[in-house]
């Protein structure tokens, strides 16, 4: 009997996964993963920001290439060159940010790219009709086919996304955080989805933080932590929490953080109170004192980076205020003259001019000091940038060198760097160390750390734990746009920060 | 420790690759200049023979770059900070038909002079308001000023041409100043001007970050807002100025003066080297760039050749040019590697 049993359990295999090596420059994004998925079983992904997810899901879907390992789909070796590839393989992904045309059609989108024709001409009634079915399976038969997709709420869309999905009978079918844009009775919807997929056979790859929703719809779960598989297969049902979020945790690479000064108490240098910008935070207060560093941590989604960047006066907040040593912040002008300093989320797009010089950069918030009657001081600027490269071990420390040859430690020490430039009083740091490797961090965990005891407060937010944990005097945490917890760094560990982020649910009722 | 930086090769040739990428492209614009005077030299060999002849059609080359040349310092500024500029020509027209009306005459020369500056200002601004305030997208709104600041124009010249009695404004365009036309003396001004402004102050410095990454200006603590409101003031007043040296050089303005010169100045900047998505761009080489476009029109006009084989010929130098920057900025590993 066993034979037959081993046989059948092989064959039931759809996608296999082995030793699957993916490197970027700099980064081993994913390095050794192993995943088995079975037909008509919903997999669950687990693991934290930064531990490989989407470089996985995007390599099952043609956008990346593996380095190394191996891929089987349905017994045979798999490396789709191109997402259509994928998904005439029969894998569908469907992103967190729906890949759909929102002036096209229902039906058009669920048949973009193999639309139906006769002589180079649509034919909408058939594609409408066969639209129809699919939604019909989907218990969705309501939505209109001729719909524009820019009129469907967000669950909608998802609905149109799986629709696509099932034009290709798709026998996989990737979802990366489904939930995260769906009010909670929708969510019941997409189980009831999701369910209805598995009972025709068709896998489902789930990827969700709230580990609730993993109890619920998962199988089995494979957790993925630096970009390897620490657990494979676990059972999704009853799985002790403190296992998967400890696999989730204690990382094989040790950060070295400065050590911590002795705390004192200082008057606040930023006061904010019940600030509120609806839909993304609410309700938020917080202070940052002289010399000190507090950091927030949170998932994507939670609000953190707008928070910030409502606190620097980028954005308007809805209601509450803003005070930097007794003085409203009411505009990003203000803020920026005041003393404030920001290091936003996204190096490239929001901080640099990449094709200009790093000495440009390093001054784009002061070169108007450096002025004379409006006349650049260039041999000035270059000098003050070269000193600040030394006290930030720059690397190359050639001021006149384009931001854009730098590594992504020294790009964004280049954008700290800038804030040094000028009388910066806080500095607001959203995701400092993201794209920068290992010795880097270290680097910069120092440099901030010096930065405080010269006396700059300093405000970060980061999705590692680890990283906030580690660098802060203060701990803040921020969960769906609001912040739940407030300790100092020494009294918290990092299972209870990640229970705070991903629960609300999680703790209660599982064994401890 | 950690040395994490790019291989030291290809950290060599991207320092040098904006420098050099600089002074490539305008040696290059040099090189198509002398390829044009050479097939002037080869068509027309008696005419070359004459060295009283060729220094007079140097300076008519010169003379006839001097007002594009001007609108074209202007655009390149609203390109490099991101912008398009449309209405540039539409604005000359409004500006010299302004300044030649029987009204504004008679407070002479300098208050025809005021009067074109100050509309083209003006006019500028409102394009400004519209695009950083009204959050109107630059070819929209300068599309539409295109429209009406002609309409404008027309409604104020009752579509007739309105003849210059000013002879300091007609004198302009015949005088020189130790043997160079004072209109060329003024597209020198003009451009060393610019030259300073882009590369040797706070303004030009804050273009390149307006135009290069809006965002990261924004929260470097920049007004991006009021940056793009004077970019196209700067543009309005250069249209001013060049609205001055048309009338001077036609004696009269008109609605339908300045034809097509918003085409003609951003073909000259982008075969000068401007990014036509902003953040990148030179003086020198949209200079250049007017210059091809002058010799080009000079060569034809010795040959007796029709203004539509001309044009014709002009397309093609601003896809070629265009095309010979792709290929600079592709490099070779990257065409590799498809």
């Amino acid at each position: 009997m066993t034979i037959p049993a081993q046989r059948e359990a092989s064959e039931d295999v759809v996608l296999r996964l082995t030793d699957v090596v993916k490197t970027f420059p700099g980064v081993r994004a994913l390095d050794g993963v192993q995943l088995e998925v079975r037909a008509g079983e919903v997999h669950c992904l687990l693991g934290q920001n930064g531990a490989g997810k989407s470089t996985l899901i995007k390599t099952l879907a043609g956008v990346h290439h593996a380095d190394g390992g191996e891929i089987t789909w349905l017994g045979q070796p798999f490396a789709p060159a191109t997402p259509q590839a994928a998904m005439r393989a029969g894998i569908a992904t469907i992103y967190q940010e729906l890949d759909l045309v929102d002036d096209l059609s229902v039906a058009e989108n669920a048949f973009l790219g193999h639309e139906e024709t006769r002589f180079g001409f649509t034919r909408r009634r058939s594609t409408a009709a066969r639209t129809k079915q699919i939604l019909a399976r989907l218990g969705h038969e309501h939505i209109p086919p001729q719909q524009f997709v820019r009129n469907l709420p967000a669950a909608g869309k998802q609905i149109v996304s799986m629709a696509r999905a099932l034009s290709h009978d798709a026998k996989l079918i990737v979802m990366d955080e489904p939930s995260a844009v769906l009010a909670h009775d929708e969510v019941e919807n997409l189980f009831r989805i999701i369910r209805e997929l598995t009972s025709h056979n068709i896998a489902v790859i789930y990827i969700s933080h709230r580990l609730e929703e993993i109890r619920e719809i998962g199988d089995r779960v494979t957790v993925l932590k630096d970009g390897r598989t620490t657990a494979a297969n676990l059972p999704a049902r009853d799985t002790p929490t403190r296992d998967l979020v400890s696999r989730m945790t204690g990382r094989t690479i040790e950060y070295v953080f400065p050590p911590r000064p002795p705390r004192e108490e200082k008057p606040p240098l930023l006061v904010v109170e019940g600030l509120t910008r609806e839909g993304e935070f609410a309700d938020a207060s917080l202070t940052v004192a002289p010399g000190e560093i507090v950091g927030i941590a949170g998932l994507v989604g939670s609000g953190r980076s707008e928070l910030l960047e409502t606190i620097f006066g980028a954005r308007r907040p809805d209601s509450g205020t803003i005070t930097l040593d007794g003085k409203r912040i009411r505009t990003l002008g203000t803020a920026v003259r005041k003393g404030m300093g920001m290091a936003p989320e996204e190096r490239k797009s929001q901080a640099l001019l990449l094709d200009e010089p790093i000495y440009k950069n390093m001054t784009l918030s002061s070169f108007s000091g450096f002025a004379r009657a409006g006349f650049t001081d260039a041999g000035g600027e270059r000098k003050a940038a070269e000193r600040t490269a030394d006290k930030l071990e720059l690397r190359p420390r050639d001021v006149m060198r384009p931001v854009r040859t730098l590594s992504g430690g020294n790009q964004q020490k280049v954008v700290v760097g800038r804030w040094l430039m000028g009388d910066t009083r806080l500095l607001l740091l959203d995701e400092p160390t993201r794209g920068v490797d290992v010795g880097a961090r270290a680097e910069l965990y120092q440099v901030i750390r010096s930065l405080a005891e010269s006396g700059v407060g300093v405000l970060l937010v980061s999705s590692e734990v680890p990283e906030v944990l580690g660098l802060s005097d203060r701990v803040l945490v921020m969960r769906e746009g609001r912040l739940i917890h407030e300790a100092p760094a020494e009294e918290i560990d990092e299972d209870t920060v990640l229970d705070l982020v991903m629960s609300g649910s999680l703790m209660e009722g599982e064994p401890a | 420790m950690i040395t994490e930086t790019a291989p030291p090769e290809v950290q060599k040739r991207a320092q040098r690759r904006r420098f050099d990428d600089n002074v490539i492209r305008n040696l290059g614009l040099v090189g198509v200049l002398v390829l044009l005077i050479v097939v002037g030299i080869i068509t027309k060999p008696d005419l070359y023979s004459d060295p009283t002849w060729v220094k007079n059609n140097f300076l008519t080359i010169l003379q006839q770059a001097s007002a594009i040349g001007v609108v074209t310092v202007g655009m390149t500024f609203v390109i490099i900070g991101g912008g398009i500029d449309l209405s540039v020509g539409a604005i000359i027209a409004l500006s010299g038909v302004w300044a030649t009306t029987l009204a504004t005459q008679s407070y002479g020369a300098a208050g025809m002079i005021f009067t074109a500056l100050v509309v083209g200002i003006c006019v500028g601004l409102v394009n400004g308001v519209l695009i950083s305030y009204g959050k109107l997208v630059p070819f929209i709104a300068t599309l539409a000023m295109l429209v009406a600041a002609r309409g404008l124009a027309a409604q104020i010249s009752g579509k007739q041409t309105q003849v210059s009695a000013n002879t300091f404004i007609n004198d302009l365009a015949a005088n020189k100043l130790l043997g160079i036309p004072l209109l060329v003396w003024i597209l020198g001004l003009v451009v060393a001007a610019g030259w300073v402004l882009l590369n040797r102050t706070t303004f030009g410095r804050r273009t390149v970050a307006v135009g290069g990454n809006p965002e990261a200006a924004r929260l470097a603590g920049i007004n991006i807002k009021r940056h793009t409101l004077l970019l196209y003031a700067l543009s309005g007043l250069c249209c001013g100025i060049a609205a001055i040296m048309l009338t001077s050089q036609a004696t009269s303005a008109q609605a339908a003066m300045a034809n097509l010169y918003e085409l003609d100045a951003i073909a000259a900047a982008i075969i000068g080297g401007t990014l036509l998505s902003g953040g990148r761009g030179t003086i020198i080489g949209a200079l250049f760039g007017v210059l091809v476009f002058s010799t080009i029109t000079n060569l034809f006009a010795i040959n007796n050749l029709s203004t539509e084989v001309q044009n014709m010929v002009k397309g093609g130098i601003i896809v070629l040019a265009v095309l010979i920057q792709q290929f600079r900025y592709r490099s070779l590993t990257q065409l590799l590697k498809r």
